[in-house]
């Protein structure tokens, strides 16, 4: 039997495909086989792109055999999150008002990454439209956390995060809008990364809300991590917000040597509503930092408690025009025998969207309608604009701050869904990141006393992704540990 | 206390094009109310002298040349809809709800 | 009583940029359905607009020619309603911070100028096209015109009459057209008017309830639309109803507004600034590239034209009607021409042949060179002014040079004086009546003999020299 390359890293794979130890068809045939042998358990994919993927891999291994070189992401099999528009297969958001929707186009990170020989092996599991923070909100399945399949991968990347963790797939590509990515990565184990509003081009990204979006990767590793982040970044003439700033080589970047960096713990994030154990993991990964030579030091983020309410104000609002499209004129659910057209919108709308989506589009119609607009919207525009502030000043003192990621580690399937609110809450070590645009990036720092990951949040000043990145590496080569696998099998 | 009523939760979704029954619609009240409730905390603030934040960046001006690109062939771009006769999509009747 | 009316016009006028706003698909107006479409103006899910810079530019160059503020910094918003011809069920258009504020429009009714105030002039894009009753009930939805550019250019509701209203549109869209930014074509609905129409007492200067005028498909409908509904408004305050807040279409056949929906149901249109597109920062400079490259307006021309060339108030409107019409007319001088035969003949033999031909200056076969040389072989005397008019339209037809026409045809004009008095002797002698008649002083009778002459030369006679050698016969 060949060997199995599920568990490797993109470096790892890298190696064997330039040294001819593999063949990028073994490696991809891998990782089907753990599909198969797992995703009953833990139901990452939504969509299996089998012929696709050894398409894929056939390029990448025929380049080898004419003595083409080839970058150092080909051949490494991805999962993509549903929520990125895909020419091949099916992009549904996991929602029934999109089901069996094929896009024209592929998303430019796809586009990226496809010329840069990837490949890629199939849609994974969300919350609808994502938004979420556990996956349960997804039309299609409840994906389960590889390390106990009775808890929450987290969300609402929840599939993009399981994937990884479950050796699925080598690394994935998911969206943060408040937390989606980081916080499933937590959640489950992995790295995970937002990057800086404007640093990856959302063209084909479905938007949820559109000044909060940010695609990223999920990896094994931070070195993986680089690699993607050197592939998908950069300016594109698609996307107005994306930035014309430099990309620099993230790999280069990665020097176990922080002697020059100053971490800020931010006062306002280490309160009661940490989760002990969590704290301990964070306060000994600081640790580890500052044995490194980095020196550490108090911030302040003042604004910190407002966060939430800002944040389900903008997001929702944005939301309600962006899902607006949705209507069963041109593409997606249509209900069937409507008389006319306004009862066909309002039957497809409420058919084809679940609970959650269809109160954040009343909650987002509310905060924009007549004379509530500058009580809610404009308000928390303006409190933003504080927290925005805040890390301005925060930066002035320090070069990455480190938080928790998640204030609990994943909880169980159904504990939360019946108190939207308690879950919006859940969100709030993430959610400021995207409200001021910056990067941040979660890191695993261990398991807790009943086996699970808990996350290391990073944060870093806009467009500095290299050293927020430098610092995660030293921390990855020196916390002394390994979280290991989850006992999927 | 309740912060929003039954009727303005009909009224948004009348905007927002859904169709809600009324158990669905006492849900919500009590729902959005809480969430709304909770959003009041941003009154503790002064923001009277403070821009609202439109964008992340600090970015203007950012256009593209008027030139003519491709554009989708008419089968793909009718590829997805519920209903079409191979030229328009097709939708039913047009009651005046403008 | 004695009423006034209040009217504002809303006018959209498309952009005749070769690309939509916010996406590379064209904007060609006569396409199969559903060609010119793609992902962003389909809506589709994961696309971005990216604003078309030509739009921009055309937005401000329209502002400036209206004597409009041009807005440092503006931004685009959404406007959220729900119709199956906008793909995206929001528009993107600007709502705030529009790209032009506070202008005017000069007008000229009665001979009477007015200035007119312009509230706004912003950009937004353009909805799909409803094919309605394409069978069994159901609609058609063509995308090739979602996401063509639009300029919606407000005026204050300082329009007093229908007269007025139509005097604004027509002197607007001759800006538009000198400008070059859009075809101002109404049938093809490239400008669109919508008025805003109340009336109230003489005196009075709280506003009446206002009505919006809609579905005026041609420049005619407006002014008809308008009167009617000024009528309608009067009629209904007279017999003591009240005017109800409400949209009313134009119907072309019964020739009168009819109710379509009424404002209570206004929308509520939850404007939010566009995320997906950055603000539009214009400074200084970029204003003075694009204030350098406007062109002079019709109004400066008009002006110009009067004073540089002496013309008549009337004959410099016609003549600077279109901008085409204007270049044509200075080309014809700059080739040698004076002004006022130039003139006439552009506004009248020239322009009937265009009129039959129902073509425009800018296709004209005569080029105005070649007018020009016709206008200096009248003046040397080579043809007569009548030879002229039928020359002008073998030029109009063939689009030869005069002088090769002239010869090819023999049009020369007869100027031998011998020849001239040998015929005049013959003419006298001919018509004994009126030659008496001309003697005991009935003057009436010279023409006739004048016409004998110009016949017996076919005529080419140079009418001068028959005028004076007729005269010296007969005085003998």
């Amino acid at each position: 039997m060949a060997r199995d390359w599920s568990s490797a890293t993109g470096h790892e794979i890298h190696d064997a495909l330039h040294h001819g130890t593999a063949t990028a068809s073994d490696i991809t045939q891998s990782f089907l086989r753990r599909i198969e042998a797992v995703d009953g358990k833990v139901r990452a994919y939504v969509d299996i792109w089998k012929d696709h993927a050894l398409k894929q891999a056939e390029n990448v291994d025929s380049r080898l055999k004419r003595g083409q070189t080839i970058g150092p992401l080909a051949g490494v099999p991805f999962a993509i999150k549903d929520v990125l528009c895909t020419k091949h297969g099916h992009t549904t958001c996991c929602s029934r008002i999109l089901k069996g929707y094929r896009s024209p186009f592929d998303a430019t990170v796809i586009e990226r990454l496809e010329q840069a020989g990837v490949v890629f092996l199939g849609k994974v599991n969300m919350d609808e439209f994502a938004m979420g923070s556990s996956t349960e909100n997804s039309s299609v399945q409840v994906t389960r956390n590889p390390w106990d399949l009775k808890c929450v991968p987290g969300g609402s990347s929840g599939g993009s995060a399981a994937a990884v963790v479950a050796d699925e797939c080598v690394a994935s590509l998911g969206s943060d809008t408040g937390g989606s990515i980081r916080q499933p990565a937590a959640l489950c184990g992995c790295v995970g990364m937002k990057p800086t509003y404007g640093r990856v081009s959302r063209y084909g990204l479905v938007a949820f809300a559109s000044s909060l979006d940010q695609i990223g990767p999920f990896t094994k590793d931070v070195e993986d991590l680089a690699l993607v982040m050197n592939v998908i970044s950069g300016r594109d003439e698609r996307d107005s917000t994306s930035a014309d700033i430099p990309v620099p080589n993230y790999s280069q970047a990665l020097r176990d040597d922080i002697s020059d960096i100053t971490v800020g713990l931010p006062k306002e994030y280490y309160t009661d509503a940490l989760n002990p154990e969590m704290r301990q993991k964070i306060e000994s990964a600081v640790k580890i930092l500052e044995a490194r030579g980095a020196k550490v030091i108090e911030v302040s983020l003042p604004h910190t408690e407002y966060a939430i309410a800002v944040y389900y104000i903008i997001c929702t609002a944005e939301a309600s025009a962006n899902l607006a499209r949705f209507d069963g004129v041109r593409y997606g659910y249509r209900a069937p025998k409507v008389a006319d057209v306004q009862e066909m919108y309002a039957k497809t709308k409420t058919d084809g969207y679940g609970r959650e989506v269809q109160r954040r589009i009343l909650l987002g119609t509310y905060v924009l309608s007549s004379g509530y607009y500058d009580a809610y919207y404009l308000k928390a525009q303006k409190v933003r604009a504080l927290i925005r502030k805040d890390f301005e000043e925060a930066f002035q003192k320090c070069n990455v701050i480190a938080t928790p990621t998640s204030p609990t580690p994943a909880f169980e399937i159904g504990a939360k869904t019946a108190d939207p609110l308690e879950m919006y809450l859940s969100d709030i070590y993430t959610i400021s990141v995207n409200l001021a645009g910056i990067p941040g990036l979660s890191v695993p720092c261990g398991l807790t006393q009943s086996g699970l990951p808990s996350g290391l949040q990073l944060l870093g000043k806009p467009f500095d992704e290299a050293t927020l990145m430098r610092v995660a590496y030293a921390y990855e080569k020196n916390r002394g540990f390994d979280i290991g696998k989850p006992p999927l099998t | 206390m309740t912060k929003i009523t039954k009727a303005d939760v009909e009224y948004v979704a009348a905007l927002a094009q859904l169709s809600l029954d009324e158990v669905t619609k006492e849900r919500l009240v009590g729902e959005l109310s809480d969430i709304l409730s909770y959003m009041d905390k941003l009154n503790e603030l002064d923001t009277r002298d403070i821009e609202p934040m439109m964008h992340v960046l600090p970015m203007t001006n950012v256009y593209r040349d008027d030139v003519v690109g491709p554009s989708l062939d008419r089968e793909t771009a009718l590829m997805n809809a519920p209903k079409t006769d191979g030229e328009y999509f097709l939708v039913p009747r047009i009651l005046d709800i403008e | 009583m004695q009423y006034e009316a209040i009217i504002g016009l809303e006018v959209h006028v498309e952009l005749n940029t070769q690309s939509k706003v916010f996406c590379r698909c064209s904007t060609k107006f006569d396409a199969p359905p559903n060609t010119n479409v793609c992902p962003v103006c389909l809506g589709m899910p994961g696309v971005l607009p990216v604003l078309n810079r030509a739009v921009v530019e055309s937005a401000v160059a329209v502002g400036l020619a209206l004597n409009c503020t041009v807005s440092s910094w503006s931004k685009l918003d959404r406007k959220n309603y729900f119709y199956p011809d906008l793909a995206k069920n929001y528009q993107i258009s600007q709502y705030d911070l529009p790209l032009c504020r506070h202008g005017s429009l000069e007008i000229e009714v009665n001979g009477q100028s007015k200035r007119i105030g312009i509230t706004r002039a912003h950009i937004e894009e353009d909805t799909a096209r409803n094919v309605h009753d394409i069978g069994g009930g159901e609609s058609g939805v063509d995308f090739n015109r979602s996401g063509v550019p639009l300029l919606e250019i407000v005026s204050e509701p300082e329009l007093r009459s229908a007269q007025e209203a139509y005097a604004y549109l027509l002197q607007l869209k001759q800006i538009l057209q000198y400008l070059n930014v859009s075809d101002c074509n109404m049938e093809e609905g490239s400008l669109r008017a919508e008025a805003n129409v109340s009336v109230r007492p003489v005196g009075s200067t709280k506003f009446g309830t206002k009505t919006e005028v809609k579905n005026i498909a041609s420049f005619s409908f407006t002014q008809r639309a308008i009167d009617y509904e000024i009528k309608r408004q009067i009629q209904t305050l007279e017999e003591g109803g009240t005017v109800r807040q409400e949209t009313r279409g134009w119907d072309d056949r019964s020739g009168t507004t009819v109710s379509q929906r009424s404002k209570e149901s206004a929308h509520d249109y939850r404007y939010f600034p566009e995320p997906d597109l950055v603000p539009i920062a214009m400074d200084e400079t970029w204003v003075k590239r694009i204030r350098e490259a406007l062109p002079e307006l019709p109004q400066a021309k008009r002006a110009r034209f009067i004073e540089q060339y002496r013309l008549s108030a009337y004959d410099a409107g016609v003549l600077t009607s279109s901008k085409a019409m204007a270049d044509y007319f200075e080309s014809v001088l700059k080739a040698g021409a004076a002004a006022k035969p130039a003139a006439n003949w552009i506004m009248g033999d020239l322009q009937a042949l265009l009129t039959a031909a129902k073509t425009e200056i800018e296709s004209c076969s005569i080029t105005p060179n070649h007018l020009s040389e016709m206008i200096r072989l009248i003046e040397d005397g080579t043809i007569s002014g009548k030879i002229a008019k039928h020359l002008l339209v073998d030029m109009f037809q063939t689009g030869k040079a005069p002088k090769a026409l002239v010869e090819e045809k023999g049009l020369v004009q007869i100027s031998d004086i011998s020849w001239l008095e040998q015929v005049a002797r013959e003419v006298i002698v001919a018509n004994p009546g009126p030659v008496s008649d001309y003697r005991a002083g009935k003057e009436k009778t010279f023409g006739f003999l004048v016409g004998q002459v110009m016949k017996a030369s076919k005529g080419k006679a140079n009418p001068k020299l028959v005028n004076d050698i007729l005269k010296q016969q007969l005085a003998k």
